[in-house]
């Protein structure tokens, strides 16, 4: 790679942090393309082409695997492996497993990319693959592993920052959830049985399903956010002590919530309840982090006005929230006896992935990005197309999440509603005609977050480009810089 | 003592340590954690990532 602009960092390897920011904006605008197709499809049936590869059965498994694993997993290891290096002070444990972590981590994407459309699935949620790939999966993440924390073993500091605790719970409790809910016999190269069966298989998998969201979604994008919420208001966190709690409350509770995904199963009804109880304390902790992450701002709201990026971290926050506060809702077995199996459920996995996940890593990245650039944090191309980016994505999620809240409560009623001889007063046909309104509005709330994404591609490849955008307000970002001085400008 | 015996004791044990946890965050006041939490702050940018719109563009 020629390009003169790429920073060389004297000490710190930025190669490898920036290779996975290239991945997380390339592997965005695949997953959400592939989301939005989806969408698309649920509306115009016709949509599903005469190859199998292309149906939806086969490309919602690549759509989730697309943003969890290669966009949000590409984002975590580009901004953790950034973060231990500036708060440890030293460079990555080995250069070797850092580049073997990229490469192997990018082959496991494309694998998946493949397998999927050709149907080749273990069928479990959020975890489809075949077990070739699983073992890869486990190769890449224990050099992850001790990549990430051979670094925290050789830090400067004595003490080690908040992020870098949430990164290793995030690395840790993967690792485990992956080789626990992997436990397969193989028939062939690509077909396998899990050696658990029923309610057991059920509740490893959904121990591993939720915990995904726990630790993945959750405690990795919270070391994101802990490290890059103070650094863009340029400001320490507001509660440190907090955080500590935060942190000890989050890992010692998610843990035990994963079975309120079984509600009214075959799984133990105590252990059902068990799920609930914990799902809704965990309100507490969540609640906890998310005003930690907020209250940082606190003295310096009218940063808000002018830096669009800040605005994306703490919309993600309030995002975190929303959806920290209808999950345990959610999780209530009367209230889910209605939800499940609606889209109630879609809209709330969204209001997190987008809202929360995709959003605090759009700040993050473009914080990141300009560094790996030789530009200072946060100078992008250009400030104003961060903020339409900013107002595509936000509109975007609140339209796709309120469409499905609509479908979902219509649905639920729908579906329990029974005349007075005890007959079901709508067929499945008639909720299915009655959310085609909703299935519209979702497409265009997801068509316009991808729109949001491609400006960011556009943005990301101009500053790659080392280019300035003329008619941008140098002052946005750094309040040093007055207008006296622009004029000098282009 | 069966092992779900154990199974209970190793609950209490984890809520116990919890309790440590936060007693041990608490105790001592908000000054104990000025340095870690400005952690992110503590090395400085260094010189080859310093230039900033003004200078590209004069």
């Amino acid at each position: 790679m020629a390009n003169p602009h790429i920073a060389k960092h004297p000490e710190y390897d930025y190669d490898t942090v920036r290779l996975f920011c290239i991945a997380t904006i390339i592997w965005g605008v695949v997953g959400m393309a592939v989301g939005v197709l989806i969408a698309a499809q649920m509306v115009w049936p016709v949509l599903n082409t005469p190859w199998e590869w292309f149906h939806f059965g086969r490309l919602r498994p690549l759509h989730t695997n697309a943003v969890i694993f290669a966009f949000g997993g590409s984002a975590l290891m580009a901004t953790s492996y950034y973060v231990v290096q500036r708060t440890c002070q030293v460079p990555l444990f080995s250069p070797f497993l850092s580049k073997f972590t990229f490469w192997g981590w990018q082959t496991v994407i494309v694998a998946a990319a493949i397998t999927l459309p050709l149907g080749l699935t273990t069928t479990h949620e959020y975890a489809e693959l075949e077990w070739p790939i699983d073992i890869l999966i486990a190769l890449v993440w224990v050099a992850y592993a001790v990549n990430f924390i051979g670094t925290i073993a050789k830090r400067k500091p004595n003490h080690i920052y908040v992020a870098n605790w949430f990164f290793m719970a995030f690395i840790l409790a993967v690792a485990i959830l992956h080789i626990f809910n992997s436990i397969q016999y193989p028939v062939s190269l690509w077909k396998s049985y899990y050696v658990p069966s029923g309610a057991i298989d059920a509740m490893i998998q959904w121990w591993y399903g939720h915990n995904a969201v726990g630790f993945y979604l959750t405690a990795g994008f919270l070391g994101m956010m802990y490290y890059f919420v103070p650094k863009q208001a340029e400001r320490p966190i507001y509660s440190y002590r907090l955080s500590i709690v935060h942190f000890w409350a989050l890992i010692a509770i998610y843990m035990w919530a994963g079975a309120h995904h079984l509600h009214y199963s075959a799984l133990p009804d105590w252990a059902q309840s068990l799920s609930m109880v914990f799902s809704l304390i965990l309100l507490f902790p969540s609640w906890g982090g998310m005003i930690n992450g907020i209250m940082t701002l606190s003295g310096a709201w009218d940063k808000l006005r002018t830096d669009p990026i800040l605005k994306f971290l703490v919309v993600s926050l309030s995002f975190y929230g929303l959806a920290t506060f209808e999950g345990p809702m959610l999780s209530i077995k009367t209230v889910n006896a209605m939800s499940h199996a609606t889209d109630w459920t879609v809209g709330h996995v969204h209001a997190g992935a987008l809202g929360w996940v995709a959003m605090i890593t759009f700040g993050a990245m473009y914080h990141l990005i300009p560094i790996m650039y030789g530009r200072k944090q946060g100078q992008m191309y250009s400030i104003a197309l961060i903020n339409l980016h900013f107002w595509l994505a936000t509109i975007g999620t609140v339209i796709y999440i309120a469409s499905m809240w609509v479908n979902g409560l219509m649905q639920g009623l729908m579906w329990r509603a029974v005349n007075e001889d005890g007959t079901l007063t709508y067929t499945f046909v008639e909720s299915l005609e009655a959310s085609m309104p909703g299935y519209i509005v979702r497409t265009i709330g997801g068509a316009l977050f991808l729109a949001g994404m491609l400006v960011m591609a556009w943005n990301v490849w101009c500053t790659s480009r080392g280019l300035w955008r003329e008619d941008d307000d140098a002052t946005a970002l750094d309040p040093t810089l007055d207008t006296a001085a622009a004029p000098a400008r282009g | 003592m069966d092992m779900n015996d154990l199974r209970a004791l190793s609950t209490v044990l984890m809520f116990l340590t919890f309790l440590g946890i936060i007693a041990w965050t608490v105790i001592g006041g908000r000054d104990r954690f000025r340095d870690a939490a400005n952690l992110p702050f503590a090395d400085d940018e260094s010189p080859d990532t310093d230039k900033t719109r003004q200078e590209k563009s004069s």
